[in-house]
């Protein structure tokens, strides 16, 4: 196990709490700034146009149904994944855990393919269970094969297990594709992980199924610490370990779950994120949920204004900006060389 | 331990073991069986018979345009990559000593889809230059990943975490190169991602079968010092195997087998990985496994395409989706009983 047992670069709750509100102003700057970056730039004072006195000019438009609802999808979707990264990398001890690497996100994507290809669903409400569904079985799956037996679920094992699954799941999905062009030509947009597949309407149905998320998620951070001591110092102290596994199981579910419903499966934040913040406040998950909620979306929006201005006026999706940056993360992990020895 | 027979031709001798070859030599019939099986099934249906005759040039115009120029050509495919995975996936397993440092499963073919992709849907590049681009792909992406993987030596487990996480850069690469083509070109750069034999004619037959017979030689030579390899490095050294040069050797060959296969059929997957394994457990421990693995190979292969050509007749689904639907399983059944075993991935 490799989880820093150093102590972040914040030591004393002052600071941390200090750094966190910092961390907020920074999210709310990335906010503002995806609201007004694009092939098309606007000003602060078009944005308060937009919302206050909704005239429906051109700029009204744009702002209001593209990035209004990209914003809050970017905020939304990446609150969630690094929150549902920390509980994995928490629960399973595993510092390569990532609900895309793991295979959590290819279950759900499966699910909603399935169900808008071949059930017809096409509201968030409808395909989300089915993500939640996808997102369940693969990471019981995953966990079950990584897990079996002595030695228990190292993080080589987890992550070959995620591979594995990936690569069944995703050609279940080709297959499915090949045999119909126009389900083929709506999922390669899907695929890549973009914020822009949601409109207002699904952001707003997404809304409490991430709220609950990350309230779940947030009260498990006590727990959290004491299964960081090792399975049987926890319970000594009283933790109720399958409770905590199932409840951290079901927030993971839930936010990694929704999160894909909504902006298709997207890579590497929930790796990437709680290593950061582990860096800042080290390894009290006390303060690393809390700080992923922060960092996690402020990434996702400053990869998807990344990926609109790289190649303006066309875009790279949010999913291909986080893979580019999270993978040489994830490698750079891996060269360490304690962890090739889990 | 199993009896063996020495066979002598001249100054040349071998050892043969009967069982290996026993089921080799099973596993070639089945392969020219289901083979011969598959040529006459198509459009419309052509009696064995039939084909047989064109075979010996005694048939139609048509009856040798289709069985000759079509149909054969398509399975010799088949035949060759399934014996290149596997005797790649074969070397790569028992360099590494573990069953997941596959090529599949470390990134080579996903560098040589990447390419292809590149080529069909940015470059249009007509299909004669796609093998090319591919070969070179994979060649890269593997030189990448052996370079990111090395930290005094390259260790199994490292190498295959460095593979997930390039797999994943290209991936996303390649999804990316899938939303910037029109639906045709994104069609046709699925298929060909998948693994597919479709299409395959005697261009991609000529490249897989002389990557065989250059590479496949020196491999059943190098196959020997493989042997006193997995007996660790120290003792390979006291018995005089320059070591660093026969690993050399034998990774190149490896690499070469798996991105000339890609080249010709795209990256079909799970076959370097469960041919070799397949061969393991059938064949007795200490054997040399390339030939087994090879023949299970080319009969893996050959029988998922004639799956995956009739399970949705008359859309015929790729032969790639056949084998990760049987591989995929197979490996989560492998990861979960080393697990069990204590030995780790």
């Amino acid at each position: 196990m490799t989880l820093s047992r150093r102590r972040g670069l914040l030591h004393h709750s002052g600071p941390r709490a200090a750094g966190l509100a910092a961390a907020v102003t920074v999210l709310l700057a990335a906010v503002l700034l995806s609201l007004l970056a694009g092939a098309q730039w606007f000003g602060p004072r078009d944005v308060y146009a937009a919302a206050a006195e909704f005239a429906g000019s051109d700029t009204d438009r744009v702002i209001r149904y593209l990035r209004l609802p990209r914003t809050a999808t970017g905020l939304l979707a990446g609150a969630a994944l690094g929150l549902a990264g920390a509980l994995m990398q928490g629960v399973t001890r595993n510092p390569l855990a990532d609900p895309g690497l793991l295979g959590v996100n290819a279950g759900a994507a499966l699910a909603v393919v399935g169900a808008i290809g071949l059930l017809g669903i096409h509201s968030l409400t409808g395909y989300v269970w089915f993500a939640m569904g996808g997102a369940l079985v693969a990471t019981v799956v995953v966990h079950l094969v990584g897990s079996v037996g002595r030695g228990g679920a190292t993080p080589v094992k987890l992550a070959l297990a995620g591979a594995a699954l990936s690569a069944l799941l995703g050609s279940v999905t080709s297959a499915a594709t090949l045999l119909d062009l126009s389900t083929l030509n709506e999922f390669r947009f899907w695929v890549v992980g973009s914020l822009t597949l949601a409109t207002g309407g699904i952001v707003a149905q997404a809304v409490p199924f991430i709220a609950v998320g990350i309230v779940l998620a947030l009260a498990l951070g006590r727990s959290l610490n004491q299964l960081a001591l090792g399975e049987d110092l926890a319970t000594a102290l009283g933790t109720r370990v399958t409770v905590v596994r199932i409840l951290a199981g079901l927030a993971v579910v839930l936010l990694a779950g929704t999160a894909t419903a909504m902006a298709g499966p997207i890579g590497f934040v929930g790796l990437a994120v709680p290593h950061v913040a582990r860096t800042i406040v080290g390894p009290d998950y006390r303060w690393i949920l809390p700080w992923s909620v922060v960092l996690a979306p402020t990434v996702l929006l400053l990869a998807d204004v990344a990926g609109r201005l790289v190649v303006r006026p066309a875009e790279l999706q949010v999913g291909i900006v986080t893979a580019l940056f999270g993978a040489p993360l994830f490698i750079a992990l891996v060269r360490r060389r304690k962890l090739a020895e889990l | 331990m199993s009896t063996r027979w020495a066979v002598r031709v001249g100054r040349v001798s071998t050892r043969v073991d009967p069982v290996a070859t026993g089921i080799a030599l099973l596993a070639w019939a089945l392969t020219l069986g289901l083979a011969a099986f598959s040529l006459t099934l198509g459009d419309y249906e052509i009696p064995l018979a039939q084909v047989l005759e064109t075979l010996a040039g005694r048939g139609s115009l048509i009856m040798t345009d289709v069985v000759v120029n079509n149909r054969l050509p398509r399975i010799l495919v088949g035949i060759g990559v399934g014996v290149a995975f596997a005797v790649s996936g074969a070397i790569f397993q028992r360099l590494a000593r573990n069953p997941l440092v596959s090529p599949d499963l470390i990134g080579i073919n996903a560098g040589a889809a990447l390419a292809a992709v590149l080529m069909i849907t940015v470059l249009g590049s007509s299909t004669a230059w796609i093998p090319a681009g591919a070969l070179a792909g994979s060649l890269l992406t593997a030189t990448c990943i052996y370079l990111l993987a090395y930290r005094n030596g390259v260790a199994g487990q490292r190498l295959v975490l460095v593979g997930i996480g390039v797999t994943a850069i290209i991936g996303s690469l390649t999804a990316y190169l899938l939303t910037l083509a029109d639906i045709y070109a994104a069609k046709n750069a699925l298929l060909w991602l998948t693994g597919s034999l479709a299409g395959r004619s005697w261009p991609q037959a000529t490249i897989i079968g002389v990557a065989l017979l250059v590479l496949v030689p020196p491999a059943m030579a190098a196959a020997r010092q493989l042997r006193v390899l997995e007996l660790g490095d120290d003792l390979a050294r006291a018995l005089g195997v320059r070591i660093e040069g026969a690993r050399a050797v034998l990774i190149a060959i490896g690499v070469g087998l798996a991105a000339l296969a890609t080249a010709a059929a795209g990256p079909i997957g799970f076959v370097a990985l469960v041919a070799p394994q397949l061969a393991r457990r059938l064949v007795p421990e200490g054997v040399p496994s390339l030939p087994v693995a090879g023949a299970l190979g080319a009969l893996l292969v050959v029988a998922s395409d004639l799956i995956a050509r009739q399970l949705f007749a008359p859309t015929a689904l790729p032969v790639g989706i056949v084998t990760a639907f049987l591989g995929a399983p197979y490996l989560l059944f492998l990861l979960a009983r080393a697990n069990r075993v204590g030995r780790g991935g």
